[in-house]
């Protein structure tokens, strides 16, 4: 830690000397990043957005759907089913007492957890129900149902397909199941749909993974001290990255991993107290979030528009379908795969059914949508419902978190940066993995991918929300489009799996390690 | 069939104060084993960011060697030495837990284990430890002062 002050407090002393003398050349950078952004990503972020001719529905977030309600139908409905399996599996039920000291069930979901919770759950969306109104909840917790079983697909072939090298490491994902999966089952085109998996998960890297969590840091911290040009929250946040994932400094991560959990579980509690406290609302609430997913209630593009906006920062939050938790579940020790993705299907729930739906709640109960009392429906302008305070993004969810609690903004400011460098420090490993695999595994190789992870944290965090939101998307649904297509090629394998482990499970084969042993039968993962 | 005795290490040399009264216990029982364990704190239940999880594996297995080679051997080594007969193991886990379950698997007659005063992760880990232990440990546990 004292390398980190020795570095950071005369830059810091540096910055906030000169920041004043700057702010108007600072004020045309951040004008220039964010111009030539817009200018670079625009035809990429038009692509994957492109709607269904003729309608506003964007054909990827139908993919998406679509995908998550063929996996829950063709695994019948595993999400229901192995629920509470899923659970006793978390709580080390059936791990081998020999195996301690690997990697756990619960490490590997909690991991993962802190990759995919973060800033979609905050600022993701307050800018769903902002755009999509109360509707939008909805069909954000539809869409987290069904990615579950999409999860449980990625996470399964994740494991099962992974890397473990002579060393005692292991890399895995979507980029190795691909391959191998597609040779196994003699498929062509996977060595290329595993390069382009690969592109595009070094994009989501830089894009969802980095740039959005810097932006949306930097909104939040400069709501609470004021006004100043985005590079500078850019550079520092770059410079604590390059701290740990190439200075190797790992106090700064381990703490930001113990400390993520519990900000993650006092965020909760917070929205819990707020609903308590506004109990006799709950029942409206979840009336206008009923009404608001079949009729709009006067937003832009009624219905289909609250429906976009759901499947869209559901997806965005929980990342089922888009590869990247296959990534951070692969490094678990379990014998049978398919218990990892039976594990990785609380993801998406305690993300997107709890967490998301806590923040939606808390916006819509504390009144922080208007709504013209003449008709009942929101009052749009702009193509965004008009806030109390006008904020939207973070500082939405802020302002109605504040309206209970006057000093939770600056509980949510600590929250968001460290929720945003826990998510950034995910991400950049999920890129490295996917860079690492296309350039292959080597100090120099890794080296040049962090440096350019650290320069788009700047850009990122100068950069105005619109386009980086846009390209962060895009990104990550375009990691989607190459996952689904090679997960539909791979679901057999899957089911294959899950058959043999369910048959196990019930003639006892499988079974609790904390429960009395069978003479002559060892238990098996 | 031998008596066993299981003592429980923690690397310092507080842990050879232990050693030391194992023995004396040993040469008072005549016929008995003692069973050396060095257990590695460990938990299922914590936070770890995705490279440190990629790397576990090879992590567990220098852990073992090295606590292997630097705490278990030299112990298991200097009791053989003596005539007395002698096992070491390494384990990963709660110290208690493990110490406990060890006791139960081996049919051992006690647990000898080291109070500490020493600071740190030592403390930590030996200190309340060796408190939970006495608790609720099903077989004898002697403290060495």
């Amino acid at each position: 830690m004292n390398k980190i002050f020795k570095f950071f407090l005369p830059a810091l002393a540096l910055l906030s000397t000169t920041s004043l003398s700057l702010a108007q050349e600072a004020g045309s950078l951040d004008e220039k990043i964010n111009s030539g952004f817009a200018l670079a990503t625009g035809w990429f972020v038009n692509f994957i957005f492109a709607p269904f001719p003729g309608t506003s529905f964007p054909w990827i977030v139908m993919w998406l759907v679509i995908a998550a309600t063929v996996f829950t139908l063709y695994f019948v409905f595993v999400q229901f089913r192995l629920f509470g399996h899923a659970i006793s599996l978390v709580k080390g039920d059936y791990s081998d007492p020999n195996d301690a000291g690997e990697v756990s069930h619960f490490q590997a979901l909690a991991t993962a957890l802190s990759g995919t919770v973060g800033l979609g759950n905050i600022a993701g969306v307050a800018v769903a129900v902002g755009i999509g109104g109360p509707g939008a909840t909805f069909w954000m917790i539809l869409a987290g149902l069904l990615g579950m079983a999409s999860k449980f697909t990625e996470c399964t072939l994740g494991v099962k397909y992974r890397n473990e090298y002579e060393d005692g490491t292991v890399s895995g994902g979507p980029m190795y199941y691909i391959s191998k999966g597609f040779k196994e089952r003699g498929l062509p085109c996977g060595k290329y749909l595993a390069i382009l998996f690969s592109v595009f998960c070094i994009l989501g890297a830089l894009g969802g993974g980095n740039m959005f969590q810097a932006n949306q840091a930097h909104a939040q911290i400069s709501g609470i001290v004021g006004d100043y040009p985005g590079w500078i929250t850019g550079l520092i946040f770059a410079g604590v990255v390059f701290a740990v994932i190439v200075g190797g400094i790992k106090s700064i991560a381990n703490v930001t991993e113990k400390v993520v959990p519990f900000m993650g579980i006092l965020y909760v509690a917070a929205a819990v107290v707020i609903l308590i406290m506004n109990a006799g609302q709950i029942g409206w609430a979840f009336g206008q979030i009923f009404e608001g997913a079949f009729t709009g209630l006067g937003i832009a593009g009624g219905f289909v528009g609250a429906l976009i906006q759901g499947f869209k920062r559901a997806a965005f939050s929980n990342e089922a379908g888009v590869g990247s938790a296959a990534i951070a579940h692969s490094a678990v020790r379990t014998k049978e795969p398919i218990t990892e993705g039976v594990v990785s299907l609380l993801e998406p729930f305690i993300d997107t059914v709890v967490i998301c739906t806590m923040t939606a709640l808390v916006i819509i109960i504390t009144g922080q949508l208007t709504i013209n009392p003449e008709t009942g429906n929101y009052i749009v302008e702009g193509g965004k419902i008009v806030t109390a305070t006008g904020a939207s993004g973070v500082a939405l969810t802020s302002a109605a978190f504040a309206s209970a609690f006057d000093w939770f903004p600056y509980v949510l400011a600590v929250a968001v940066v460290l929720f945003a460098f826990s998510t950034m420090i995910s991400w950049s490993y999920y890129g490295l993995k996917a860079w690492t695999y296309l350039f292959g595994e080597g100090k120099g190789s890794e080296l040049t991918f962090k440096v350019i992870f650290c320069i788009f944290i700047v850009i990122g965090a100068a950069a105005s929300l619109g386009p980086v939101i846009d390209f962060s998307d895009a990104a990550i649904f375009a990691m989607a489009v190459v996952n689904i297509t090679a997960l539909y090629f791979l679901m057999p394998i899957v089911k294959r799996e899950l058959t043999s482990y369910l048959a196990r499970l019930k003639t006892g084969e499988i079974r609790k390690f904390t429960s009395e042993p069978i003479s002559g039968e060892s238990p098996a993962e | 069939m031998p008596a066993t005795l299981i003592v429980g290490l923690d690397g310092t040399g507080s842990g050879d104060r232990a050693v030391a009264y194992a023995k004396k216990l040993a040469n008072l029982i005549g016929d008995c084993e003692l069973l050396v364990v060095y257990v590695i704190e460990w938990s299922p239940y914590t936070f770890q960011t995705a490279e440190e999880n990629s790397e576990r594996h090879k992590r567990r297995e220098e852990e073992i060697v090295m606590a292997t080679e630097r705490v278990v051997n030299p112990a298991v080594s200097s009791l053989l030495a003596d005539g007395i007969a002698a096992r070491g193991i390494v384990r990963h886990g709660d110290v208690a837990d493990l110490l406990n379950s060890v006791a139960e698997e081996e049919n051992a007659e006690q647990i000898i284990v080291a109070r500490t005063s020493e600071g740190g992760f030592v403390k930590r880990v030996f200190g309340t430890s060796t408190a939970n232990l006495v608790m609720h440990a099903s077989v004898p546990v002697t403290v060495v002062g």
